[in-house]
């Protein structure tokens, strides 16, 4: 009995210490690129500049201006474009097609979706709409994004949707409920938070894609608002000024990366908040 | 042990005779109903009638069939299409089992309440409005004298009186339970289906209960699945004893629990099962 407690003691200590270094072996990484973030760019960030002024020719002071709105924009309709199909398509996958084999097949092929490069889906959306209409454009960018959220958003849609528990559809059901009103009014409700989660998740993952920006929205150098034209963007000038070989550019390729990462934190810590007082 | 009790049950039932069964007029009549899960036959040509404004018992071991009787009853097998009845459920004369029946307007009429208390992800005002709202169009005054209608029916009001906003789920699992009852009586309908409805309350919350059933069955005919027998013997005017899918016996509550007639019944109930 003795030995036994005492050798079960023994594997919780050691089971502890393993699983206790995971976590500060995911934390240190994690607090270096952060804390490298902040101190080489948390200077670009303080400077007014960086979100009033366009960016800049070599040599020449600047900000990040029309790369900011432009990346604001990307993102906003890409996830304005992806969520929609996202949620449906999941809806369709946890309430309708639980089992069937077109619910497996999208199911499937969503998985593949979600683990493609993103570099394939730029390609893609270059070959389909880039090379058609012979230019880059604001369009073709947010497009490009929207296909990478909607495998995340149908696959956190349809994960939430089945954590519902049956007892609540019946119960639903049981009032004489349609089952697309049980679907708005209540299972949506109940999985809200995991859904609203996924969402946020790819927008997360979008404000940072620059690949298949490369082969679709580009660069512009310029203000612009035009989603027909080329388009500035974070993750591009980051890319392209990171590259150069000019200090501005260096300082403000970190200014940017920095911007992004804590525009992702902070909005992931007010959903959170607004999450908390919800419930 | 089952000396002790069998004299509990005895105690426990009410010594009054009520009419016999045949006198009454049913409410919902079944008709040689077979029940399949996939290719396993859970009920075998059970027939009954359900008296109206009277509580009628489903009792019988785990697995007999007996919520499946009463989820027969409000269609609800419907939602799984490798479900199906075959047979008739005859309520006021009309089959509910025909096709083309519409499942929304039958279960407007038979109300259900689970074994798990369900309550919306919602406040409690509207996990009441909500449900009535399928139904009515009714103005801001009249759906809050529904909802304090309903929730003094199931003997909540005074409990949620000044926090209606807040959401059902903050509520203790009686409470939760009574909601949901309240759930169901909001859309008024004529027959209420309980299932297993006490088995996951607290011995007050559910002698609450139980004293509310006694109180609908002036309005509404109910039936109610139980594992418990007194509880059975407490609630009902009629119980049937199901076993494997049959039904054994049926009749009046206290014939079941003093006098059954078959050797299986009289086994089950006195504890001496299997």
């Amino acid at each position: 009995m003795n030995a036994i407690y005492r050798a079960r003691k023994r594997t919780n200590l050691i089971l502890l210490t393993i699983s206790g270094l995971a976590v500060l072996f995911g934390l240190f990484w994690l607090a270096w690129i952060l804390g490298t973030l902040f101190y080489e760019g948390g200077h670009a960030l303080a400077r007014a500049t960086l979100y009033y002024q366009m960016t800049p020719p070599p040599g020449a002071d600047g900000g990040l201006a029309n790369a900011i709105v432009g990346s604001a924009l990307l993102v906003a309709v890409g996830t304005l474009l992806g969520t929609p199909i996202g949620i449906l398509a999941g809806t369709y996958l946890a309430e309708f097609g639980k089992r069937n084999w077109l619910a497996n097949a999208t199911r499937f092929l969503n998985d593949v979706l979600l683990a493609a490069p993103s570099i394939v889906i730029g390609l893609f959306i270059y070959s389909v709409y880039v090379a058609q209409v012979r230019h880059f454009s604001g369009w073709a960018g947010a497009l490009a994004l929207a296909l990478i959220v909607i495998p995340v958003v149908v696959r956190t849609t349809d994960d939430m949707l089945k954590l519902v528990p049956n007892s609540l559809r019946e119960a639903t059901a049981a009032l004489g409920c349609p089952a697309w009103k049980m679907i708005v009014f209540v299972t949506y409700r109940a999985a809200r938070t995991g859904i609203i989660t996924g969402i946020l998740l790819a927008v997360a993952r979008i404000s940072g894609e620059t690949a298949p920006l490369l082969f679709t929205s580009l660069n512009n150098q310029f203000w612009s608002l035009n989603m027909n034209a080329p388009m500035s963007n974070l993750p591009t000038v980051i890319f392209q000024f990171a590259m150069s070989p000019y200090q501005d550019w260096h300082r403000l390729a970190w200014g940017g990366a920095a911007l992004i990462t804590f525009t992702v934190l902070i909005l992931n810590i007010i959903a959170r908040a607004l999450f908390r007082r919800a419930h | 042990m089952t000396e002790t009790s069998n004299r509990l049950l005895r105690t426990s039932v009410r010594t009054a005779a009520g009419p016999a069964l045949h006198e009454l007029k049913p409410k919902l009549q079944v008709h040689g109903l077979n029940f399949f899960y996939g290719a396993y036959q859970a009920l075998r040509n059970i027939t009954l009638d359900i008296p109206e404004h009277k509580v009628t018992a489903f009792i019988g071991p785990s697995g007999c069939g007996k919520s499946t009787l009463l989820r027969t009853f409000n269609r609800m097998y419907s939602l799984y299409p490798e479900q199906r009845a075959e047979g008739e459920v005859l309520i006021d004369g009309e089959n509910l089992l025909a096709p083309g029946r519409d499942v929304s307007l039958i279960r407007a009429k038979i109300g259900m309440v689970f074994q798990k208390p369900t309550p919306f992800p919602m406040s409690i005002y509207d996990n009441i409005s909500f449900g009535v709202r399928l139904y009515e169009r009714l103005s801001k005054r009249e759906m809050d004298d529904r909802v304090e209608q309903a929730l003094t029916r199931a003997g909540l009001w005074q409990e949620v009186r000044n926090k209606l906003n807040q959401s059902g789920n903050s509520l203790s699992g009686g409470q939760q339970q009574r909601l949901c009852i309240a759930r169901c009586i909001a859309i008024q309908p004529e027959v209420l289906l309980l299932d297993e409805p006490c088995s996951a309350l607290d011995p007050i919350s559910t002698a609450r209960v139980e004293e509310l059933i006694h109180q609908l069955k002036n309005d509404y005919t109910v039936v109610i699945v139980t594992h418990n027998m007194q509880q059975a013997a407490r609630v009902s005017d009629f119980t049937a004893y199901m076993y494997l899918g049959e039904l054994i016996e049926y009749g009046a509550t206290d014939s079941i629990f003093i006098k059954p007639q078959r050797k299986e019944t009289e086994d089950y109930i006195t504890g001496r099962f299997g």
